[in-house]
């Protein structure tokens, strides 16, 4: 299992993910946006999606676990 | 002068008009989103009103709200400062239908800035040099691929509608003129509505030097020298200066008058008034028109520090009918002035980094000028853009002002979140830098960590 973590604090824009899914190392899981700016949570690892830690819209602060891979 | 006059901005934009306009003697209104209710800029105006929650487009961009505080308040006039309602048009239109000044250009003038290949039309039929490039919006790739090939490679596919560099895409030769154009039309509907794009010459390594412009409505039009903000990290601006290096201790005369001169060809053609800002690349020893920005410029200070132009006092003297009292001949540099803009970022990857302010201490001194939206206390949020303040600095000479910026730099203690103010400081150290070599890539190779 890997948790994915938002690396800025912001608000959760789109999830381009879904539980189940399998990604590759590099994948974009969710996009954030903060201070006008577009920022990619991308997949370190492959894996499959076993969990989605948040809902577009929400905010997030830099370290809160978005995702987990399994 | 108008008696009471309200603020459609936030940060250090806002506190910054209003000094000026409480200094002129007008009553003040600022308005502030939920997310700016404890900030400076809320307490020191004479009255606020809140406009809605935090995002954009529910505060600082919601017309009718803005329209509203104006008329509870009865405000006379609407400072827009830069970004949010600053370049809308039909926002200007709005005040004036219902009595209020807005302090900018006419929105006839705006409209004809907008599309900025109908831009470049209209200055270069005014003798104004552009970028070689089509003449319009191209409808398709195969169009595009025709005129490339006129233009010459590399070439640019820009949105007609767009602005801060969104969609831009090169082409480095034939095979890569398709797939660039698709993304560039695809980025302009996404961002802008519409997918008009047009093609410019691109330059791999030019400057980016711009034009003061001061006019009034009664006919007069002058220039207030040029500024260079070639200093530049994902086509923002991170550094800007007065004088430009490029024509310090008299290098290049001919090139600077003719730029001048363009400046002010380019402002008339557009029918402008109030303060505005005409952009030109530099390369291959000649200058060319970008665009012209509608607004007070966020670099505005280090024209004032140098000339001793009042921008923003012109910009309510303008829009209240006075005359413009300058001549072009009293417009004259004095010293050298550098403006760093102090962004909430990670100073190496350019991150985001909003937080608390638990510490903020800025410098102090004779050649120190702050424009700051924040003190210590202040959260900074995700909400909006990442400049927090900018930092000011002025010498006798660009060497003076570079040796005030490195000690100015070095006293500016802030805790809590990252800024760029490191990345300032490898500018200030760099041979580059220090030589005036600067072009729009300059932060690709210098002042690395």
């Amino acid at each position: 299992m890997a948790d994915v973590t938002a690396h800025i604090t912001g608000t959760v824009w789109k999830i381009e993910c879904k539980v189940g899914q399998q990604v590759n190392a590099g994948d974009t899981l969710v996009i954030l946006e903060s201070m006008k700016m577009e920022m990619p949570v991308e997949a370190a690892d492959g894996g499959v999606v076993k969990e989605i830690r948040c809902k577009e819209a929400q905010s997030v602060a830099e370290g809160d676990v978005l995702v987990v891979l399994g | 002068m108008f008696r009471k006059i309200l603020i459609a901005n936030r940060g250090e934009i806002a506190r910054r008009i209003n000094t000026v306009a409480q200094q002129m003697g007008m009553r003040t209104v600022a308005v502030y989103s939920d997310a700016d209710e404890t900030l400076p800029f809320v307490k020191e105006a004479d009255e606020a009103v809140r406009l809605g929650p935090a995002p954009a487009k529910d505060s600082y961009l919601n017309q009718e709200a803005l329209l509203a505080a104006a008329k509870k308040t009865g405000a006379e006039a609407i400072h827009p400062g830069y970004g949010f309602v600053s370049e809308n048009a039909a926002f200007a239109q709005a005040c004036t239908a219902q009595g209020i000044v807005f302090v900018g250009p006419p929105p006839e003038a705006m409209l004809r800035m907008k599309d900025k290949s109908e831009a470049r039309k209209l200055v270069a039929a005014a003798g104004v040099p552009i970028v070689p490039g089509s003449e319009a919006v191209l409808p398709d790739a195969l169009s595009a691929a025709a005129e490339a090939e006129r233009i010459g490679y590399p070439v640019l596919c820009k949105a007609a509608g767009g602005g801060g560099g969104i969609g831009m895409q090169v082409a480095n030769g034939a095979a890569e003129l398709e797939k660039a154009f698709r993304a560039s039309a695809d980025r302009a509907r996404s961002a802008f509505g519409r997918e008009g794009i047009y093609l410019e010459r691109y330059f791999a390594r030019p400057r980016h030097i711009e034009v003061q412009i001061l006019g009034d409505l009664h006919g007069h039009t002058i220039h207030g020298l040029e500024r260079e903000c070639s200093i530049q990290r994902r086509h923002q601006k991170v550094v800007e200066e007065a004088g430009s290096p490029l024509f310090l201790e008299g290098q290049h005369p001919g090139l600077k008058q003719k730029l001048f001169d363009a400046a002010v060809k380019a402002a008339k053609a557009f029918g402008y008034a109030n303060a505005g800002t005409v952009e030109f690349l530099y390369s291959d020893e000649q200058v060319y028109f970008i665009e012209m920005n509608a607004r007070l410029q966020v670099e505005h200070p280090v024209t004032e520090l140098t000339t001793g132009l009042d921008l923003v006092g012109w910009q309510f003297r303008v829009a209240a009918g006075e005359t413009l009292a300058v001549t072009q001949d009293e417009v004259r540099r004095k010293g050298h002035a550098l403006e760093f803009r102090i962004y909430a970022e990670d100073p190496v990857k350019f991150f985001p980094s909003p937080g608390l302010l638990k510490v903020f201490r800025p410098p102090v001194g004779a050649s120190v000028r702050l424009d700051s939206g924040y003190v210590e206390g202040n959260v900074v949020t995700p909400n909006y853009d990442p400049m927090i303040a900018k930092l000011i600095v002025f010498g006798e000479t660009r060497r003076a002002a570079i040796a005030n910026a490195a000690d100015a730099l070095k006293d500016f203690a802030v805790e809590g979140i990252k800024t760029n103010i490191p990345l300032h400081q490898r500018i200030v150290a760099s041979e580059a830098f220090a030589e005036g070599r600067l072009d729009t890539r300059f932060l690709e190779h210098h002042a690395k960590p």
